[in-house]
């Protein structure tokens, strides 16, 4: 328990290293994935993060130590290696960008849990903890690490802020980017040099195997919040942070566990959050919409059966039974009577002695939905040249979203005629029913 | 009939254009004229849009070359301006249609210049000029075909050049649309600008264009309009490929074999 406490204190000022490296790396590598999610190179990402294995290894054995600058220009020259390699591979053979990114990362990775092995069968004293590379482990982070990584890290986000606009533009149009005179080859290096980067101060915290994690999920999290990209970025920095920061306290708190999984935990929670509940392209709000809309069909629907009903009787305010009108319009039983209970609250139907009668507001809302699945026949058939048998269920769904523009637009196109293709007669407003372009032409 | 022109705004010298070394333009060699409106036509797979995209140094040439004002491009690139194919790019991107409007003003800004006070009112001028100023904060995927295409146009027109190259700007859009954008394609031609458009519909070719280039993997016609605009050329242009050079093109690409032999 002290631990925890004195974790969140930041009393300890190696505590304090770790949380801050971790904060900064996690912004980094966040900031810099938001351009390689949009530039839908998450895949490239992965693998990168997968390649740096073999540099690491090769770093410790060229040096037999584990300085932070050694093993940061081993692992960026493997990381680099392999860009290079997918590269060469789409271009010069038959096999394509997924297959090579594929071999790549296995090949790499496979080399460098080989090197690790070897390493620790030599039983070298100094190797004892290269093993964290894999699954990363925040809390050895001495200060030596954190001022190189964290350097590197704020020197990316210092980057992307001063070529932000050059991003933006390569990420949304290459193409246009190239004609306007700017060197995208070098940009492009730049980004993926970037990547690198990201990815070889990340490991750190949360090792090769997840590094993904930070990359790619707080910029697709972050992409579900908002349509700036401005925004997009920072928002994406924030959730990276967070995942510094709660894997720092987790590493420092229980040092035997492996940092990596709890930042995979965190940035993945943030991310089921943003796919739920995000506004807009969130689940929930498209489900919400998806409920509004079905509530509105059933409403209408029932609302034009009581005024069809009422105009085969020429009399719309007659009492109705709940048989009655699911007799005239099929639908689950259930679902007709909440409509109705839903109807009354809202003041478009009355309950009376055993059955349901429209008010006058019911009246006016039922005919227009009849209207506009009459007009909207009309206009399948004489502009669509559809048979009348083949209008009716097109009309079912369009006389429900049918905007009242649309709808003028609609009716004085056809020229406001008088029955649909059935012969029914189209219930106009009063004031529609003067055609108003007949006096026009006359004058 | 290939009517060239002292002093032209675009002028392309016999260029070969291939992809996957199967050539789809053969020695392409024309002239367009300043202050013109022009029409790029021919059927499907003609090879329009490779010619402009290689035009604009887009895709690597065989042989021959381009010049714009009697320059290479980069040394014009300021007075050139060019409109992508509107399915290019993917609209799902966060971003404005004042973003995509703006970046027209990037190449004058240059690197680490962040878009001024200035920049925002051009782009926003231009957005008006397209009829899309109420839109200017709407995002991208939100628009409808048409208005993404606008947004484009807003783009081109905020890069303020002399020479511009359309690649189907009126593909997949309204009537209403197609009506407002050729208004504003005449007001440019009138203003002295030099306007290039791919088209596929050759019903309305005759009405928008005053110069047309008639292609079909190779330049079949260019010239004036009512010149160009026979029934001959259009049946030489639309009438199929040519069998034998279609099959040359196929054998190249199975053989692997270089369009051109290497220079030197």
């Amino acid at each position: 328990m002290d631990t925890i406490l004195d974790a969140l204190m930041l009393s300890n000022p190696n505590v304090r290293y770790v949380v801050f490296g971790s904060v900064l790396l996690g912004c980094a590598a966040a900031v810099v994935g938001a351009f390689t999610v949009l530039r839908k190179r998450s895949l490239v990402g992965d693998a990168v993060a997968h390649s740096v294995l073999p540099g690491v290894c090769g770093a410790f054995l060229v040096t037999q130590t584990k300085h932070p600058l050694a093993l940061l220009i081993g692992a960026f020259i493997s990381g680099w290696l392999s860009l290079v390699v997918i590269d060469f591979i789409t271009r010069k053979t038959r096999v394509k960008e997924d297959s090579a990114i594929g071999i790549v990362l296995s090949v790499f990775f496979g080399a460098g849990i080989l090197m690790l092995t070897a390493i620790q069968q030599t039983g070298s004293a100094a190797q004892s903890g290269l093993d964290k590379f894999l699954f990363g482990k925040a809390a050895s982070m001495l200060l030596d690490d954190v001022m190189i990584f964290g350097g590197v890290a704020a020197l990316l986000i210092a980057i992307v802020a001063l070529f932000f606009k050059e991003f933006f533009l390569l990420s949304f149009d290459r193409d246009f980017a190239r004609v306007i005179g700017l060197r995208v080859p070098l940009l492009d290096l730049l980004l993926s040099t970037m990547t690198v980067l990201a990815v070889v101060v990340g490991i750190q915290a949360v090792g090769v195997v997840l590094m993904a994690a930070l990359l790619i999920t707080p910029a697709a999290a972050a992409r579900y919040w908002t349509e700036r990209l401005g925004i997009m970025v920072v928002l994406a920095g924030l959730f990276g942070m967070m995942a510094g920061v709660t894997g720092a306290y987790i590493s420092t708190a229980a040092p035997s566990m492996p940092t990596g999984p709890w930042i995979v935990v965190v940035t993945s929670v943030v991310f089921l959050l943003s796919v739920l509940f995000a506004p807009r392209r969130g689940v929930v709000a498209q489900a919400v919409r998806y409920k509004r809309n079905r509530t509105q069909i059933t409403d209408e629907n029932i609302l034009k059966a009581l005024y069809q009903m009422g105009e085969s009787a020429s009399e719309f305010t007659t009492v109705h039974s709940t048989e009655e009108i699911h007799g005239h319009r099929r639908m689950q039983l259930l679902t007709l009577q909440q409509g109705l209970a839903r109807l009354r609250r809202q003041g478009y139907v009355e309950h009376h002695h055993r059955g349901w009668c429209l008010t006058s507001e019911g009246i006016e809302r039922g005919k227009r939905v009849a209207r506009l699945h009459r007009l909207w026949e009309v206009y399948l058939s004489r502009h669509l040249h559809l048979a009348p048998d083949h209008v009716h269920d097109s009309a079912e769904s369009i006389e429900h979203i049918l905007t009242p523009e649309l709808e003028e637009q609609l009716a004085s196109e056809l020229n406001y005629p008088e029955v649909d293709p059935h012969n029914s007669p189209i219930p106009y407003r009063k004031k529609a029913k003067q055609k108003p372009e007949t006096g026009t032409r006359n004058a | 009939m290939i009517i060239h022109v002292e002093n032209p705004a675009l002028e392309i010298h016999n260029l070969t254009v291939s992809y996957h070394r199967k050539p789809v333009l053969w020695d392409i060699d024309l002239t367009v004229p300043q202050g013109t409106l022009a029409g790029i036509i021919g059927p499907n797979g003609a090879g329009k849009s490779t010619l402009i995209k290689s035009v604009m140094g887009l895709l690597p040439a065989d042989s021959g070359y381009a010049q714009m004002f009697g320059e290479p491009l980069d040394r014009v690139r300021r007075r050139v301006s060019y409109v992508p194919q509107r399915e290019s790019v993917d609209w799902d991107f966060p971003a404005s249609a004042l973003d995509v409007a703006l970046m027209g003003r990037y190449a004058r800004l240059g690197l680490f210049r962040r878009p001024r006070a200035a920049d925002r009112e051009m782009a926003m001028d231009c957005l008006k000029k397209v009829g899309m100023d109420g839109f200017a904060a709407r995002q991208i995927s939100q628009l409808s075909g048409g208005q993404q295409q606008r947004v484009f146009l807003a783009r081109a027109l905020a890069q303020d050049a002399d020479l511009y190259l359309m690649d189907e700007p009126f593909a997949g859009i309204d009537a209403a649309t197609e009506a407002a954008v050729i208004q504003l394609l005449t007001e440019m031609k009138q203003a002295g600008k030099t306007v290039i458009v791919v088209h596929h519909d050759l019903q309305s070719a005759a009405d928008y264009f005053d110069w047309i280039v008639l292609l079909n993997m190779r330049l079949v016609a260019s010239g004036p309009t009512d010149q160009i605009f026979t029934q001959e050329l259009l049946e030489r242009a639309y009438g199929g490929r040519l069998n034998v050079l279609s099959q040359v093109g196929e054998l190249l690409q199975k053989q692997q074999f270089p369009a051109r032999e290497r220079k030197g």
